[in-house]
């Protein structure tokens, strides 16, 4: 494992520090031994895919990285999950703050019942992020366009959030996600539930985001996990099997479940 | 089926649609459906019904006692009898009287006013005096005010007692029947007698004296025969006290009859002379004294001076002995103090501890205990909670007897489970997606609770509490306990700490009471509580649909 960071640390040359940095993550559902000893970097300002057979782990573990699991009560995690050399478990550490710096897209759209605007708006005024209404305006507004949302809603952002398509509202969600100005942001399987149009909509959208965000997501698809992803992670059965450049994982895995996976020998 | 003959058995053909078997299917499918529709709408018409038969007879019983019957009195206010600085001192009981007592010049004897002023309702002084203390200018003048009428004549006004009734009971006519059926009644004239055999017993006539005869004793055997094993002698009452005087005069006649078996003409008693000639026998009434009250009314009737206005009384007045006078403002006072001291208790509590149970609290054999007690409570019986007032309210903590507060805890405790239950259903029925979506934006739990969560279960839980709130106004059994079934008849002193009534013991107390204008008033009560049952379930169900949000 120590060769693969070195090797990180060689070819991933343009960012120095990988962003996420997790040692030895075991996660218990109860008695389930859910996670078994994960380890591993992601780096800053790219797409990181996990890939995998279902129940392998894999949204787990990105639900790891916020902190999401702390609100099931039989969730255990032990190990040690860094970002940014911040120790995320640390019991001093508020939670609150953290999953402001990590944002999360979920795989079926949930904007909350509220206006388009107070969905995007609810993320910065709890975080005081804007002391004045045009801020918070300008916010909401940069937010939207990023997302790519702003041209088809911008006449109507007191419309209802649960009034748009699929896509828009996924698209909705990625706005309010990244209003908060997040570092990294987790996206778990974001497309499953939309259309192959609204699916590539949001696929360009993380290409764009790339640039500025560390972006880890999960995906079933193997498609969109090449297109989409400079590196792939391979979960199976709990572990971390292999981890590496997109291209590499794809056209020369190194284990063989990686390589019966890809070629669609199961899953 | 039917050709899969030639071929392997599990290679089934062409699916044959209009087959018998297929047929039979289809009808036995349809004929349960049939059958589970006509159970639903058995059982809704049988609810249905019974709903219909319930609002007939409180409606039928209590729709009487939404007007009240009124005289409209003219009074002159006399200025020499009332001080325009204390216009409520005046003997306002004489002035009425006196008015009244105008309308019938010609009743002069002390004893026929007294039974004339009876009719007024004892009530109508001091509606004159309200009216002359809201408009002392009118002192002086000639006023007309419709003041109530008592309760016997406000019942026989409406039709709900009659003027005369049955003066003989159905065992007494039945055996005059018998009389009848023997051919021995008939009517002469304007009389009836009946004719009867006596026997002219010489035992009876000592000495010889027919003036000092006994005739009543052969009366009596006389109409003794007529019904013989009958040991009970009520039927002696047919005949007229002067019956035994017919039979001495008949004998005097002639005393040549002495010893004989003659047939003699009786008269009857009044009644059955009645009964014999028109077929009906009726008597007045026993609540009125005389006939002669019944012209007087008869009087005001065809004078028009009786009308029938809406009864206000019955909304605004507090209870009173007099059925024509008692209203359910105290009622009404009472309850409104006693849910609002329930609401203020239950509400913030049953959601404090729906929330902390649903979302905060460990599941531990603790919290698994609370919930199945919680669940309990709302099935005890209401009687216990009032019980639990009496012992711990009113006896440790020493709280006043029969008030709204003591009431409004004994209430709210029996609606705290129904408040905790519904507000954790709306809160499991919150949707986990967006909890999530919050708790990803970076709320803290006590953001997601207040921002997200509770406006989403908000209209679920308000249909929770008007609903608990609308089973709390009905409860009679833990305020009669906590003896909040105070006689109120005034509603100026009422306050939270002050004996109090409540709409349903109110109820209670006049179902007791003898006179009958409550009869009608207790199901006028019983109707005005279901009204406002109904209109609070209609605001429940309005609310919800209107605060309800889609997600």
């Amino acid at each position: 494992m120590d060769t693969m960071v070195g090797m990180h640390s060689v070819t991933a040359a343009v960012s120095s520090l990988p962003k996420v940095i997790a040692r030895d993550v075991n996660v218990y559902y109860g008695e389930k031994h859910a996670l078994k000893e994960v380890s591993i970097d992601v780096p800053d300002n790219g797409v990181m895919a996990f890939i995998g057979p279902s129940g392998c782990g894999k949204s787990t573990f990105l639900r790891c990285i916020n902190r999401m699991n702390d609100t099931i009560p039989i969730c255990r995690v032990t190990g040690k999950i860094e970002i940014d050399k911040n120790d995320i478990y640390d019991p001093d550490l508020d939670v609150v703050e953290l999953r402001g710096r990590v944002g999360m897209v979920f795989q079926k759209p949930n904007p909350f019942p509220k206006s388009i605007f107070d969905n995007v708006a609810y993320g910065p005024r709890i975080h005081g992020l804007c002391k004045t209404k045009k801020e918070l305006n300008d916010i909401v507004h940069s937010s939207l366009e990023k997302a790519g949302l702003l041209t088809e809603v911008k006449d109507r952002l007191d419309d209802p959030g649960t009034g748009l398509s699929g896509g828009q509202q996924q698209r909705l969600c990625i706005a309010r996600a990244i209003a908060v100005n997040p570092e990294v942001i987790l996206m778990d399987e974001p497309c499953s539930a939309l259309d192959p149009i609204a699916t590539a909509k949001i696929e360009e959208l993380i290409d764009e985001l790339k640039a500025n965000f560390c972006i880890i997501i999960v995906t079933h698809s193997m498609q969109q996990a090449a297109r989409v992803s400079q590196r792939t992670a391979f979960f199976h059965l709990g572990t971390l099997v292999e981890e590496g450049p997109t291209t590499e994982i794809f056209t020369n895995p190194k284990d063989k479940r990686t390589q019966d996976y890809i070629t669609g020998r199961f899953g | 089926m039917t050709d899969t003959t030639a071929q392997a058995p599990d290679v089934a053909g062409p699916h044959n649609w209009g087959s018998g078997a297929t047929k039979r299917r289809v009808r036995r499918r349809y004929a349960a459906d049939r059958r589970l529709q006509i159970y639903g709408l058995g059982a809704i018409a049988l609810a249905v019904t019974l709903l219909g038969v319930l609002f007939t007879s409180l409606i039928f019983t209590g729709y009487v006692a939404f007007v009240t019957t009124k005289v409209d009195l003219t009074i002159y206010l006399d200025p020499s009898q009332i001080d325009p600085s204390k216009p409520a001192d005046a003997n306002y009981r004489k002035l009425t009287r006196d008015a009244f007592l105008g309308l019938f010049p010609d009743v002069t004897s002390k004893k026929e006013q007294r039974d004339l002023a009876k009719i007024l309702s004892s009530g109508a002084p001091y509606i004159v005096r309200d009216y002359l203390v809201d408009h002392p200018g009118e002192i002086g003048k000639t006023v007309t005010i419709p003041v109530p009428l008592s309760d016997p004549y406000d019942q026989l006004y409406k039709g709900v007692i009659p003027s005369r009734i049955d003066a003989l009971t159905i065992g007494a006519r039945a055996r005059f029947k018998k009389l009848q059926s023997r051919g021995v009644v008939r009517v002469e004239g304007d009389k009836a007698v009946v004719q009867l055999g006596a026997f002219v017993n010489p035992a009876d006539i000592p000495g010889g004296d027919i003036a000092a005869a006994d005739f009543q004793r052969m009366v009596d055997e006389s109409i003794d025969s007529y019904f013989p094993g009958e040991r009970n002698r009520a039927y002696r009452e047919i005949l007229a006290t002067d019956a035994a005087e017919a039979l001495k005069k008949r004998v005097a006649a002639d005393p040549s009859l002495v010893g004989k078996t003659i047939t003699v003409d009786l008269p009857l008693s009044e009644h059955y002379d009645s009964l014999a000639r028109t077929g009906e026998a009726k008597m007045l009434n026993p609540r009125f004294a005389s006939e002669r009250e019944l012209e007087w009314f008869d009087s005001l009737k065809t004078r028009g001076l009786l009308l029938s206005p809406f009864s206000w009384e019955l909304f605004f007045n507090a209870d009173s002995r007099f059925p024509e006078l008692a209203g359910l403002a105290g009622a009404l006072t009472g309850s409104f103090f006693a849910l609002l001291v329930c609401f203020l208790l239950s509400f913030p509590v049953g959601i404090a501890t729906a929330f902390y149970l649903e979302e905060f609290a460990p599941k531990s054999r603790m919290s698994d205990l609370i919930e199945v007690n919680i669940n309990n409570l709302a099935a005890v019986p209401s009687v216990v909670f009032g019980l639990l007032g009496l012992a711990v309210f009113l006896g440790t903590f020493g709280l006043p007897r029969s008030a709204p507060l003591v009431g409004g805890m004994v209430l709210s405790l029996m609606t705290l489970p129904t408040i905790i239950v519904a507000t954790r259903a709306a809160l499991k029925a919150v949707p986990p997606s967006i909890r999530e979506a919050a708790y990803g934006v970076g709320a803290s739990k006590h953001q997601v609770m207040l921002h997200h969560v509770l406006p989403l279960a908000m209209p679920g839980i308000l249909t929770g509490t008007i609903i608990g709130l609308a089973q709390a106004l009905g409860e009679t059994a833990p305020l009669l306990l906590i003896g909040m079934n105070a006689f109120i008849p005034s509603i100026e002193n009422m306050g939270i700490l002050q004996p109090a009534t409540a709409l349903p013991t109110q109820i209670f107390s006049w179902a007791d009471s003898p006179e009958r204008g409550f009869v009608s008033r207790t199901s006028a009560a019983i109707l005005i509580l279901l009204g406002f049952l109904i209109i609070m379930n209609a605001v429940a169900v309005f609310v919800r649909q209107k605060i309800e949000r889609k997600w």
